[in-house]
């Protein structure tokens, strides 16, 4: 069978699924960190395939994440753009792609993120999620203004 | 067409985006907003909530108030509450004076150790049973944050008076107000001196100075320094920054001389602290070479930084600056109780 993606013959690395999301273009060695900041974890419920670093046409190397019978919403796909801009997002249905979008970078985003600041209020037992503005030098906590400006993936909760 | 102060001022608070539009009064909106049950209430968490515009209006309220002798029934039957998780004399007195001078009364849990907190409440739980009381809440704590934290979950005003190393709000409008009292704030050159790496009322300050051109002019303790992060955004504004090693380099070209506390405890021993401090005390001979009109002012508590022959000059503003406290936060609770 060709593959898709690079052209050749070697087959699809990971098999097609018949209900979910197909996470493409994620920016080669980002597919663990993007599974973790959409909270997947092993407690949780998705059956999840995972390639790395595939060739692809566009990209030097890209990432790919399959999720099994799991929708992801908006929000969720936003947050796939703070590390994987380029990523793009396949709804798929009955093994047929219903609806491909990208991702778009949030204005605002909450409870994913801790801040890196000891001193902040985010960081204690209040009831409170982390919330981070996205402005153009990285992230701004809302609470104690310290900004994120590397190192992104270290802070992720 | 829109006047070029018909601007939007976007706060996120309860997770809602509100905008604001003042185009009326042809101004930016000054403060943090929260909605809850279709009523607005008006906080003053940073400074950098403020436009000049809000700052100067605000300082000509505490003017007029000074005018007038700085009484009023204004805030007549209107109760403040005063939650203070950290020592202070100046700004709680000075609030508590303040709602005093304008009819109100205060309320407050006394020390730390006597409130529900010292039983692990959570400062929101707090907040929201405080807001049943009072019409206005003034809070000072130790974790950055924490005023922004208290607006999200009060019913009424929040004033910071200070959080952890971060904002301090109302100490920067009355610096403001005292160097408007000796000159325009306008293009001064100020020379900030001491910690500078922790002091919230310096940094608070640096930004509001960014908003009137000012030259800014540091000397700081290795180690003590302006925050990078801080620095970078002051020069992004257009502040010129300008680093000294001792105080006799900037004497002769600053207008104002604002010295901040270094505290003991960020030195490893005592006669460290004292070789240091003792190189950026000010003396009446280093002010030999200053402008005439230069202005001395520190937030206080001073411990070594100033002489106290200084006191006796007419450079000396600092107690000036301390009594300002009472004008400036009775304008304060009047934007925001009234």
């Amino acid at each position: 069978m060709k593959n898709q993606e690079t052209g050749d013959n070697e087959g699809l690395l990971v098999r097609r699924i018949k209900n979910g999301t197909v996470i493409d273009h994620i920016d080669g060695g980002e597919a663990l960190n993007v599974v973790k900041i959409l909270g997947i974890t092993g407690t949780t419920q998705e059956a999840l395939s995972i390639a790395t670093n595939v060739q692809s046409r566009n990209m030097e190397r890209k990432d790919i994440v399959k999720l099994t019978n799991r929708e992801l919403s908006k929000e969720e796909v936003n947050r796939i753009a703070l590390i994987s801009p380029r990523a793009t997002i396949n709804i798929i249905r009955n093994f047929k792609v219903v609806e491909k979008k990208g991702v778009e970078i949030p204005h605002l985003i909450e409870g994913i993120v801790r801040c890196p600041n000891p001193g902040c209020i985010s960081n204690t037992n209040e009831p409170i999620r982390s919330r981070f503005e996205v402005v153009p030098k990285g992230l701004h906590c809302c609470y104690c203004d310290w900004m994120i400006t590397k190192d992104l993936t270290s802070n992720i909760i | 067409m829109k006047s070029q102060h018909h601007l939007n001022f976007r706060v996120r608070l309860f997770q809602c985006q509100i905008v604001c539009e003042i185009g009326n009064y042809g101004r930016k909106e000054i403060y943090s907003y929260n909605e809850a049950g279709g009523m607005r209430t008006r906080h003053i968490i940073s400074i950098k909530d403020f436009d000049r515009d809000g700052i100067d209006r605000l300082l000509d309220q505490a003017e007029e108030i000074d005018r007038e002798h700085g009484r009023s029934d204004a805030l007549n039957g209107k109760i403040l509450a005063t939650l203070f998780f950290e020592p202070s004399t100046r700004t709680r007195m000075s609030f508590e004076s303040a709602i005093a001078r304008l009819g109100g009364s205060t309320l407050s849990v006394g020390s730390v150790d006597a409130c529900s907190m010292a039983k692990g409440e959570t400062l929101a739980d707090t907040i929201r049973v405080v807001s049943g009381y009072a019409d206005a809440i003034v809070i000072r704590h130790p974790k950055e944050g924490a005023a922004r934290l208290a607006a999200e979950f009060s019913t009424v005003p929040v004033i910071n008076a200070g959080d952890g190393a971060g904002q301090h709000p109302s100490q920067t409008l009355l610096d403001l107000y005292t160097i408007r009292q000796s000159m325009p704030i306008e293009g001064i050159d100020i020379a900030l001196v001491g910690d500078l790496r922790y002091g919230r009322t310096a940094h608070s300050l640096a930004s509001a100075l960014s908003l009137y051109r000012a030259r800014l002019h540091t000397v700081s303790p290795n180690g003590l320094e302006l925050p990078e992060t801080l620095a970078a955004e002051l020069r992004e504004s257009g502040m010129e920054i300008i680093p000294h090693d001792t105080i006799d380099d900037l004497i002769s070209d600053v207008d104002v001389l604002y010295v901040t506390r270094v505290q003991r405890e960020r030195f490893p021993d005592t006669a460290s602290y004292f070789n240091v401090t003792s190189s950026y005390r000010i003396t009446p001979e280093i002010l030999t070479n200053a402008k005439k009109h230069l202005i001395v002012l520190h937030p206080l508590p001073r411990v070594d930084e100033i002489d106290p022959r200084v006191d006796d000059l007419p450079h000396a503003r600092y107690f000036e600056q301390s009594r300002n406290g009472v004008p400036v936060r009775m304008a304060m609770l009047m934007e925001v109780m009234r």
